[in-house]
């Protein structure tokens, strides 16, 4: 590793740290209703939302917040098949592309509406800048925006006591965006212009190539910076070209690089401080904090090292592999940022890419793998990871609770059976599908056709898309040809179950825990906020992630590992 | 119990409508009037312009396949190379076998093009981009390719150097991102020399 790969990744680190306090308690302020920076704009605007929604801010239970969101998101769903669907007869179409086919047109929808944001369509030769604005741009807000209000619902139920109110969804909602990721986004895309990503709604420019003087040829045009700027601060990912962030005009150089990358972690990380505000105790948030950056860290250094390694097999060759595996790797970019990047991308459940991950090195691969099936609770998407991690710490204080003989308790919360079966249910939900997914694609032969690498890394390709979808991730092993039916159609479904089957325990954990009393602390209790809690719930993450995927991974990226190194490395 | 699921459906039909008029078209359309007001030039795509024809993005790579131009990064956009209306990599994996032919090819090439030099080819010349379309490449592989361009242009190798080091970026603050070399400029260049 070279001082300047450190640099860069110090750089990253301290610029994000830098901004999760204020950023944290700004939106612990949003969440709250408490006076902030933005309402002399805002609280016009917010009011004319509620009188013509018909909302009157009345707290909602569980169920009733559940229902209302899992009908928002249903109606988004019908919107985005349907724009992408008539797109043909819709304005704002200057390439006249004809309508996205079902099957893709139902995963886009499912993928756009769940955070997910996996892409079966190559975004400059299939949509229409109405379909990109009105449908995706406005989903990378509202998902974003859902995740956040689960994840403040649920902080309210471990806050609250004897109560069965969790707050309005649609307040949630409406703050979330109107406060947050508007605002955000707003400046964001306009520093990114600044730079040279493109805005604008001209049809695709016609030039001549500075040798090729006859054969004219074009260039795609849109209004990218708009949905560049929202789908990195919304943990979306869904990129305006079909390179997403690799492309120079979603990503046109190292400063916009480090300033989208910045904000795949921006807003998870400052949830983090949101939290520890909102439950009256920072340390637990900082606990959680730490717990994401003891994993974070060194999986970025063992990227970057395995990214920078020369390719076994060219070793003997006239050379010069000191730049890495440049393969699927912008040069203004280089492997040291392509591989924080992508730890970035998949730690959180963003999955936008400024490098091919399908030609990352084994073990590099096995690392982008694995954050996605940890549940991507390392900082994860907005909203979702957090709520995730929470899980993951009801998992550890059962756990230390049974070592020790105790009723667990978390934030003065009795963890009983019932948020026990849930947590639980929520947790093997995703490893079940991915696992049974996976396999059955692997003995489907319209399956294996889409395969877009043959051996072991074909098995990764297939792993990669059904842990990517489950989790909501979005990136891809893209050798895999993702407009093939089979993924479209089962991979839109896993998208679903991974959004929402881990939603619906949330929540119901959520009303429960707002049901009881809040005991007080005693000297019995398991501290969650110091480093051996830290330990412990890191350990937890792991042995359940190692124990239910190390046999599959064994059998891609390992063996990949494996058969290169094996027998030209040393 | 069905009205208030009623209710709640309009309420979601309504939200999302006017979250689709502020998020899908007013903030996208002032960032458009804003971007075009304040960056014209970077929000339409930074366009290389002579005598009012567009001649490419600086952004974006072009292809460059005879001796006297630097050659860009391999592409494996859809159709033909560096196609810019579909961008795309190969997604080759490291053990697949196709990659490993792709690479031999590209160091034939080279080696033929410039028999006299020896010097080990920086594997960003071999190994193809992310987007397809990567306008640079590293100054390394710039200087590897002097000896060829110069050759063929009849001018000498230091001509060359100056205008690579002419055209070099380096990093952004000390930190971000990689040295580069613009391939489209730097022929351009060339090209201006006569």
């Amino acid at each position: 590793m070279t001082a300047i790969a450190l640099w860069q990744v110090t750089l990253y680190l301290l610029v994000l740290l830098l901004c999760v306090v204020p950023l944290g308690a700004y939106m612990a302020k949003v969440y709250q209703g408490q006076p902030c920076l933005l309402d002399s704009i805002n609280t016009p605007l917010e009011r004319m939302i509620y009188r013509l929604c018909g909302i009157q801010s009345q707290e909602m239970d569980w169920k009733q917040y559940l229902r209302a969101l899992l009908f928002f998101n249903i109606i988004g769903l019908f919107a985005v098949y349907a724009v992408s669907r008539l797109q043909y007869f819709l304005p704002l179409n200057p390439e006249e592309f004809s309508a996205i086919t079902p099957t893709i047109a139902f995963n886009t929808a499912a993928s756009f509406v769940s955070n997910t944001n996996w892409q079966a369509y190559a975004g400059e030769n299939a949509l229409s800048y109405f379909t990109q604005m009105s449908a995706l741009t406005v989903q990378n807000f509202l998902s974003a925006a859902t995740g956040m209000a689960v994840l403040v619902a649920l902080i309210r139920g471990l806050s609250r006591s004897e109560t069965t109110s969790l707050g309005n969804f649609w307040v949630d909602m409406t703050r979330g965006v109107l406060y947050i990721l508007l605002p955000l986004a707003f400046i964001f895309s306009l520093i990114l212009i600044s730079q040279g990503v493109i805005q604008n709604l001209k049809p695709y420019e016609k030039f001549t190539p500075i040798v090729n003087n006859a054969t004219e040829q074009i260039m795609p045009m849109g209004p990218v910076a708009s949905q560049v700027a929202i789908k990195q601060l919304g943990t979306n990912g869904g990129g305006f070209f079909n390179s997403n962030s690799a492309h120079p005009f979603e990503n046109p150089n190292p400063m916009t690089n480090f300033l989208e990358m910045l904000a795949i972690l921006l807003i998870p990380a400052a949830l983090c401080y949101m939290f520890g505000v909102m439950i009256n105790d920072k340390r637990q948030g900082w606990a959680l904090l730490a717990a994401m950056l003891c994993l974070f860290i060194p999986l970025v250094l063992g990227t970057i090292a395995f990214e920078n390694t020369a390719h076994p097999e060219l070793t003997q060759l006239n050379i010069d592999q000191s730049s890495g595996n440049m393969e699927g790797k912008e040069t203004r970019i280089g492997t040291t940022l392509s591989a924080l990047w992508a730890v970035a991308t998949t730690a959180t459940s963003n999955g936008s890419v400024n490098a091919m991950h399908d030609s990352f090195t084994p073990l590099g691969g096995l690392v982008l793998l694995g954050l996605m099936q940890i549940g991507e609770v390392v900082f994860g998407g907005v909203g979702s990871g957090l709520y995730g991690m929470v899980l993951m710490v009801i998992m550890t204080v059962f756990i230390a609770g049974l070592m020790v003989g105790r009723t667990p308790e978390y934030l003065g919360k009795k963890i009983e059976p019932y948020e026990m079966k849930m947590a639980s249910f929520a947790i093997l939900i995703m490893p079940i599908f991915v696992l049974l997914f996976t396999a059955i694609a692997a003995v489907t032969p319209s399956a294996l056709s889409a395969l877009g690498n043959p051996g072991s890394h074909g098995l990764s390709e297939i792993l990669y898309a059904f842990t990517s979808m489950l989790n909501n991730n979005g990136s891809a092993f893209a050798g895999l040809n993702s407009s093939n039916p089979f993924y479209t159609v089962l991979g839109g479904l896993g998208i679903l179950i991974g959004r929402y089957w881990i939603m619906i325990p949330i929540l119901a954990i959520a009303g429960s825990l707002a049901r009881k009393k809040t005991i007080p602390q005693t000297a019995g209790t398991l501290p969650t906020h110091n480093a051996f809690f830290v330990i412990l719930l890191l350990c937890v993450i792991i042995i359940i992630a190692a124990l239910t995927f190390f046999p599959v991974l064994g059998l891609g990226p390992i063996v990949e590992y494996l058969m290169l190194w094996g027998f030209h490395g040393h | 119990m069905y009205l208030a699921c009623f209710k709640q459906i309009r309420t979601a039909f309504i939200m999302l409508i006017l979250f689709t008029v502020l998020t899908g078209f007013i903030y996208p359309l002032i960032v458009t009037g804003l971007g075009q007001l304040l960056f014209p030039f970077q929000a339409g795509g930074s366009l290389i312009k002579e005598h009012g024809v567009t001649r490419g993005s600086s952004l974006l790579g072009q292809s460059f396949t005879q001796a006297s131009y630097f050659w860009p990064r391999p592409s494996h956009t859809a159709t033909f190379p560096y196609n810019a209306a579909s961008s795309g990599a190969s997604n080759f994996g490291l053990s697949n076998p196709n990659l490993l032919t792709a690479i031999h090819e590209r160091l034939v090439k080279y080696t033929q093009a410039d028999p006299a030099n020896k010097n080990p080819i920086p594997v960003e010349l071999l190994m193809g981009s992310g987007s397809g379309l990567d306008p640079d490449i590293s100054p390394k592989a710039a200087f590897y390719q002097a000896s060829r361009v110069a050759k063929a242009r009849g001018i000498s190798i230091e001509t060359v150097h100056t205008i690579i080091n002419q055209h070099t970026k380096n990093r952004t603050l000390f930190i971000l991102g990689e040295p580069r070399v613009n391939v489209l400029e730097l022929n351009i260049a060339l090209d201006a020399l006569k």
